[in-house]
């Protein structure tokens, strides 16, 4: 060819003609970026949410459910003049909510564009008929189902928990498994169970304009995804008997904790002051006075408080003991109002005959006994310090489930506290310290921390003779199985044939009558065989904490329970009310007449 | 219509008329057609005759603008367009000054006259007179565009059109006239001026997103090359031939420097607000998705994903739902790429380029000046409008918002090109039946 100036110009025309080809070719074929962007573009993935998994009790109760609210949704763009009155009217709102909101959008109507908006969250189904009624007349309001949690017993607000819209941290730390908008169980049983409960989200697949008006379904909605349900659960609770205890909890500050302890289940958990459920469905605008009260009722105190458990310890003292073989149960001890542990100083007690064997030690809480029992522990030649001894106590009490969190998979669980003997070198400088200088271990007392959750392990404990289950809150079901973890029995280092006498201790305790110097008559019910041990632990901070745990019947023990009551003196005068109460119920359904006085004191006292 | 019965000699319709152009001609306005239709789709079709919709509307001009094909080419002698130049030229000229005082203001342009229903924009018909005007003088016996009264004349012919364009704030239309320096090119213009234009660009583009020195450097580079090269090729020729060389590129360098130091004030105060954010986003320099961008963005978007071969007649996502802007107008091309995929684009880029090429070889055939350079002028129109479209739908040119001669929905504009074609068609028909 030529090259003159016309075969230029073609040449040069054919050069541009690539050019543009080229990059057709690049965003057409090679670039995929463009592609997804455009299915982002005009689909719209309308989210079809799961119902949330139902969490039942252990009868079959429903603790939490699901129930039906609408939002009302507004897109700007569409409104045309409307009676505001008439809308505030079928609303169930002031016209000047409705102005504000009104003007608000308009301000903003920029940035909102064709968006639509959340105008009303959560309305109740009968303001929902109202509005629907009259929507006609208000075009651009919609209205769109939602479910939100519902509680049909007021049972078990704290260890059920909530839920919340996800927040950013959520949706960083589950990669890929959260959006914005979802709901997240955020404490309690809805935050530990929250992959069983949540379920899996679906969508139906639109097609929408520039305007974000749907047009269609894409492809009539064959490539829509169902949402799977989440799975429902069942609970250890029982519904009646958690709702009984929050009842004689109310007005005081503590926990009460009761444990099958055949199975480790626990059937009841109270916190108090706990949240009531009413408050639950709409944390959001309760959030901020709950926190602010100064009796922290969103606080958990069964696993998230720990105490010195006080005298119910001594049963755990004596066990080890019996174990070492520095006691022997027949074994007695002089107390005459307490234990000199120096020459001046004395662990002091409360009038009771002398001396005492271990049953009656037990029964009538002595203290001066334990002071020898710990003694004997601490001071034992087969270790070749009392450094070296209290480590193997240490061992000991371990194995009961105290100073570790037992597991029980309840958020926030503290392990509390048992002292090692680094602990007390730190404190006090290698070998400078001996049994004299902790001797408050000895009643429970002092550098012991126990969780409320711990002490009813305890009394699971004594009630099964030497073994426990990790207590749970979730049952077996269709669908979803437990952690075997949860089924396995732990034995305590002590063995078993010891607890006899022990929990014969606690029978006298309850049953041997007020002669005998038991410190736990009043729990006593007739036809049941109940075992107790009070306990009084000192508190720093005020008035006593009072403690008490028992189980019955004594024989093939159906119920273990922990009651701990802050600054509530005597252990036996509020936790010994409250644990036998909710043992009397669960395992009679009722409360005897003989004890109705208990139980009416109990309703009606309150602290704050 | 036997063309033997109005003419009785010379040669027949199957050799006097460019078929191939014909072809490419009739295929793309029914392309146009049925992509406004395509454009224009909702979930409630309407049929593509309803006149109540811009394709219906399309559909009618169409007539319009065949019966009008036919009489150009088939009823008006041809050398009424030579007679008709000045006369119109000067009309249109003053219409398209009037207008900027005369017509509403429409997204800060004025280029439109409104008669009630009609609406008329001068531009488009500047097109053709200013193309019949340089025919007109570029063809005259004895012309040298070299001389400085040649070259003054066409300037001026190309030069108060495209002022008066620029007035009415029509930048678009106005960058079309630079096309015409491809002709005068083809008739005896320095290439220099080509490469000095190209420069001038790269500079613009360089200074902008690379800094003032790398343009610099890249200016006295290339002055510093083009010297040596022209010095070695001739370097036994004479002293003052090298004078001259080094002149020329000393004033290349002056010239170029006062381009790059004026760039960043052309930008930033002679260029509109939103030019400069459209050549920002081209560049590069500035993120706007939901602004500026979004057309392109949009655009791009709609494009890409046809893929090789499209979604399928009327199953656009991008297209159909109003994603992108000025959809059956200035940015028709999505509606072909992402329905048709690569394979339409290229069809249609075929027949447009195919279309050039034909007018072009057509043109330098012709025995008549007035002809070739005619034809040359209408090569490069459709030229400039195919690659500023069609570049700013794909990210290649900033928004430039000029319609796809034949495809872009509008009467005025479809009857203009048709005109500037068939006219053309006309005078080669004239010259074929007698050579």
């Amino acid at each position: 060819m030529e090259i003159n100036r016309k075969n230029k110009l073609l040449i040069g025309l054919a050069a541009f003609a690539l050019l543009l080809l080229g990059k057709l070719f690049y965003i057409q074929i090679i670039n995929d970026e463009y592609k997804k962007d455009a299915s982002n573009n005009s689909m719209v993935y309308a989210d079809i949410y799961p119902p949330r998994g139902v969490i039942y009790d252990r009868n079959g109760e429903i603790l939490v459910g699901n129930s039906v609210c609408y939002d009302i949704l507004v897109t700007p763009r569409d409104v045309s003049e409307f009676d505001t009155l008439e809308l505030a009217r079928a609303l169930d709102t002031t016209a000047s909510f409705i102005r504000d909101r009104m003007a608000y959008y308009r301000e903003y109507r920029s940035r909102i564009g064709y968006r639509t908006v959340t105008l009303l969250k959560q309305v109740s189904p009968e303001i929902y008929m109202q509005f629907a009624e009259k929507q006609y007349l208000f075009p651009g309001f919609r209205s769109q189902a939602r479910s939100i949690r519902d509680y049909p017993f007021n049972a078990g607000g704290n260890l059920l928990g909530y839920i919340t819209e996800v927040n950013a941290d959520d949706i960083e730390n589950h990669p890929g498994e959260y959006e914005a908008g979802d709901y997240i169980g955020r404490t309690g049983l809805e935050s530990s169970m929250e992959e069983e409960l949540r379920g899996e989200k679906g969508y139906h697949i639109m097609l929408r304009d520039s305007r974000n008006r749907v047009q269609s379904a894409y492809l009539d909605g064959r490539e829509d995804k169902a949402a799977v349900p989440g799975k429902n659960i069942v609970s250890t609770i029982d519904a009646h008997l958690q709702q009984y205890g929050q009842q004689l909890m109310a007005g005081k500050v503590g926990s009460v904790v009761a444990i099958e302890p055949s199975t480790g289940e626990i059937l009841a958990m109270v916190s108090s002051p706990g949240i009531d459920v009413d408050v639950l469905a709409d944390i959001g605008s309760h959030y901020d006075s709950l926190s602010r009260d100064p009796r922290k009722p969103m606080f958990n105190r069964t696993v998230m408080a720990s105490y010195p458990p006080g005298s119910v310890f001594k049963l755990v003292n004596g066990l080890i003991g019996l174990q070492e073989g520095v006691l022997e149960p027949s074994d007695k001890y002089p107390c005459n109002n307490g234990y000199y542990y120096t020459r001046t100083r004395k662990l002091g007690c409360h009038a009771h005959s002398s001396p005492l064997d271990f049953e009656s030690a037990i029964a009538t809480s002595c203290n001066g006994y334990f002071c020898y029992v710990l003694r004997d522990i601490l001071e034992n030649d087969r270790y070749a310090s009392t450094a070296e001894a209290l480590d193997a106590w240490r061992e000991y009490v371990l194995s009961f489930g105290f100073g570790e969190k037992l597991g029980s998979g309840i958020p926030a669980e503290l392990g509390g506290n048992i002292p090692t003997s680094g602990y007390y070198d730190k404190l006090y400088g290698k070998g400078r310290w001996r049994f004299q200088t902790i001797v408050s271990l000895s009643i429970g007392q002092g550098e012991i921390g126990a969780t409320p959750l711990q002490i009813a392990n305890l009394a699971a404990i004594m009630a099964n003779r030497g073994y426990w289950y990790v207590p749970h809150l979730v049952k077996d079901s269709e669908g979803v199985s437990i952690d075997p973890a949860y089924k396995e029995r732990h034995y305590t280092l002590v063995d078993t044939s010891y607890f006899a006498t022990a929990v014969e201790g606690m029978y006298k305790a309850v049953n041997g009558g007020g002669s005998a110097g038991g410190t736990a008559f009043a729990a006593a019910v007739p036809g049941l065989d109940v075992c107790g041990k009070t306990g009084t632990a000192q508190n720093p901070h005020g008035e006593d904490n009072s403690v008490f745990i028992c189980f019955a019947p004594k024989d093939n023990p159906k119920i273990a329970v922990a009651a701990y009551v802050e600054n509530a003196g005597f252990g036996a005068t509020w936790a010994l009310p409250v644990a036998s109460l909710m043992l009397e119920k669960y395992l009679t359904g009722d409360i005897c007449p003989q004890r109705r006085y208990l139980e009416q004191r109990m309703l009606e006292t309150r602290f704050f | 219509m036997d063309a033997r019965g109005s003419y009785s000699y010379g040669r027949g319709l199957r050799q006097t008329i460019d078929w191939w152009l014909v072809f490419c001609y009739l295929a793309l306005v029914v392309i146009g057609w049925i992509s406004i239709y395509a454009s224009i789709h909702s979930s409630e079709p309407s049929s593509i005759f309803d006149l109540g919709s811009r394709s219906g509307k399309q559909f009618l001009w169409m007539l319009v603008v065949f019966a009008v094909d036919v009489v150009i080419l088939f009823a008006v002698n041809p050398k009424l367009w030579e007679v008709l130049t000045p006369p119109a030229y000067l009309v249109v000229l003053v219409l398209l000054v009037l207008v900027i005082f005369l017509s509403r203001d429409v997204k800060g342009s004025h280029s439109w006259f409104e008669l009630g229903p009609v609406k008329f924009q001068p531009a488009e018909v500047s097109k053709i007179t200013t193309s019949l005007m340089l025919a007109l003088i570029m063809g005259r016996q004895g012309f040298r565009l070299t001389t400085p009264r040649g070259f003054t004349q066409v300037a001026l012919a190309i030069g108060l059109p495209m002022l008066a364009i620029l007035g009415e704030s029509e930048t678009g239309s106005a960058l079309v006239y630079l096309g015409y320096i491809f002709v005068l090119y083809r008739e005896g213009l320095s290439g220099w001026w080509l490469f000095a234009l190209a420069m001038c660009i790269l500079l613009f583009i360089l200074t902008l997103t690379a800094g003032w020195w790398v343009s610099a450097a890249v200016l006295v580079a290339t002055c510093a090359l083009c010297c040596l090269l022209l010095l070695r090729r001739r370097w036994k020729t004479s002293a003052a031939y090298r004078r001259r060389v080094v002149r020329w590129a000393l004033a290349g360098v002056a010239a170029g420097a006062m381009l790059i130091f004026a760039t960043g004030f052309i930008f930033n105060n002679v260029l509109q607000d939103h030019q400069r954010s459209r050549i920002e986003v081209l560049l590069g320099l500035k993120e706007d998705p939901s602004g500026v961008g979004y057309n392109v963005r949009q655009s791009m978007i709609a494009i890409g994903s046809g893929g090789l071969t499209g979604k399928g007649f009327l199953n656009g996502t991008q297209t159909t739902f109003g994603f992108v802007p000025e959809q059956s107008t200035d940015f028709i091309f999505c509606t072909i790429g992402e329905e048709h995929g690569f394979i339409g684009c290229f069809v249609v880029i075929f027949l447009y380029v195919m279309m050039i090429w034909r007018i072009m070889q057509d043109a330098d055939k012709s025995r008549e000046a007035f002809t070739r350079i005619y034809g040359n002028c209408l090569a490069a129109c459709l030229f400039m409008h195919l690659f500023i479209n069609i570049g700013m739908t794909i990210g290649l040119m900033p928004v430039i918002g000029i319609p796809l001669p034949m495809l872009s929905y509008g009467g005025s504009s479809l009857l203009a090109f048709s005109v500037l074609i068939f006219i053309f068609l006309a005078l080669n028909r004239q010259e074929n039946k007698y050579f």
